[in-house]
């Protein structure tokens, strides 16, 4: 048994360079992770809750941080960190990762591009000094996470949104007036029409099968005359065998029933006189 | 085109992105108003059904206001992105929706806010309630009202309640709808009068 591990990364803006990005996002997320705490005793496993047990951090060996290159005619210009003009019309693309001990994880290169080998040493080099300041930035955000965590101060995405920037609104939660809402409330009430009655009437079948309600007439079309009359008389048949045998029937759900209430309905299928029942769980239903 | 994240107390915040009216394929155009379709991103995972429930929640409630017969054939998407939760998302989505309506400059008959409402064990209506006082609560009541006449465009409830209840919290909530379309119309201000 093992932990499994998933990383959403939400894109919600793109203003570039993607991969730098996503990169720092990924392993800052991980960092900041805690699992739950478990305890392996032979064959048994405990896994506590956050409740019993604070939970444990991921354990990060290293934090390997993407830092994208940009080349345009032919290698003589170099960009760090293009933006989203500068990557649609870049020639190639230089892509290094990694750590803040100056060990290369990945390199990446694509376009049309021939690199020369100091480019990609002084590019790697620039990439150094980039991953040791995106290091410290991180470590520092790490730290004041934990200690505003600790402290009972504010933390999370809504507080790090700032506050002072002309494109964002922030009103105080307001008091809201809710002294006459009750009478406000009674008053909507009287007026309002009485809710329909419904009857709910469950209209018992067997033992195990009911019914609760009629079904709608069908609305598809106007039957014929004709066939209304026939539908009628064959009801009117039926009926009278039902009341004869009334234990003995299924039912299926009717079209038109004018019955009472009241009185145990039956509902007859016009279309079959004898019919078996079955064990209740067995009961087959049957529609039109 | 974005708008900025829409927060409400206890920070939950939603980001509302909307896109349109653009060109429609050929399956989900109408012929007669523009088709408009909510997408709503977790914050953590896929999108499940509660997602795709709160989606048609949403578009019904934006149908209701946008004027889609301006633009046949037409697609409007509007994507709601989670960025955090900590209680009344839905009416957050909403504000953020509507936000997002009006930032696109899309031909809308009203406006219209989310409020959430939450009934104690005793019968207090808290509104706007975190995620706390949402799970405390017997009832948590959600409405989509609109700016014109304070009517409900969408009310969504869970949990059970007495009708008085019912009417003493959407009243409650026309009142802070008050509030809050005070607020899109200060924030607009501020916004066009650079």
């Amino acid at each position: 048994q093992v932990w499994q591990i998933r990383l959403d990364m939400h894109l919600l803006n793109h203003d570039g360079n993607i991969t730098d990005a996503a990169s720092i996002a990924g392993i800052v997320a991980l960092c900041h992770f805690r699992r739950p705490d478990v305890s392996v005793q032979g064959q048994e496993v405990t896994v506590y809750t956050p409740e019993e047990r604070d939970p444990v951090p991921l354990s990060i060996h290293h934090m390997p941080i993407c830092v994208s290159f940009a080349f345009f005619h032919q290698g003589t210009y170099l960009l760090v960190d293009p933006s989203e003009r500068e990557e649609r019309v870049m020639d190639g693309l230089l892509v290094i990762a990694m750590n803040k001990h100056r060990e290369i994880c990945t390199i990446q290169s694509s376009g049309v591009v021939m690199l020369v080998q100091d480019q990609i040493l002084r590019c790697s080099k620039i990439a150094a000094v980039k991953v040791a300041e995106i290091t410290e930035l991180i470590q520092k955000a790490l730290e004041n996470d934990h200690k505003a965590r600790k402290e009972g101060g504010k933390f999370g995405f809504a507080e790090s949104i700032p506050n002072q920037k002309i494109t964002t609104f922030k009103m105080e939660s307001a008091a809201v007036d809710t002294n006459n809402v009750e009478e406000q409330a009674g008053e909507i009430i009287a007026k309002a029409d009485p809710p329909s009655e419904i009857f709910v009437n469950p209209i018992l079948h067997t033992p195990g099968t009911a019914q609760i309600g009629e079904g709608i007439e069908n609305s598809w079309g106007d039957l014929e005359e004709s066939e209304k009359e026939e539908a009628a008389e064959e009801e009117g048949e039926s009926k009278a065998a039902a009341f004869a045998c009334q234990k003995s029937e299924t039912e299926d759900t009717s079209m038109m029933s004018k019955t009472k209430k009241d009185e145990p309905i039956v509902l007859s299928d016009s279309e079959e006189e004898e019919v078996v029942i079955l064990e209740p769980q067995e009961l087959p239903r049957r529609t039109r | 085109p974005v708008t900025p994240p829409w927060l409400s107390p206890g920070d939950t915040s939603v980001l509302a992105g909307l896109y349109g009216p653009a060109e429609a394929k050929l399956s989900k155009e109408l012929p007669d108003r523009a088709a408009l379709e909510v997408l709503l991103r977790p914050k953590v995972g896929l999108p499940g059904v509660l997602e795709r429930s709160r989606e048609q929640q949403l578009r019904q409630t934006c149908e209701a206001v946008v004027l889609g017969v301006l633009h046949p054939r037409t697609a409007i998407t509007l994507v709601l992105q989670v960025l955090s939760d900590a209680g009344s998302l839905l009416s957050c989505c909403l504000n953020a929706a509507c936000m997002g309506l009006l930032d696109a400059g899309l031909p809308l008959c009203s406006l219209f806010c989310g409020v959430t409402c939450a009934l104690g064990p005793d019968g207090a209506i808290t509104l706007d309630p975190t995620a706390r006082q949402e799970q405390e609560a017997r009832a948590v009541l959600t409405f989509a009202i609109d700016s014109s006449e304070r009517k409900v465009l969408m009310s969504t409830t869970k949990g059970s309640c007495s009708v008085e209840e019912m009417q003493q919290c959407l009243a409650a909530a026309q009142r802070a709808a008050d509030t809050i379309f005070q607020f899109y119309r200060d924030s607009l201000q501020r916004r066009y009068s650079k």
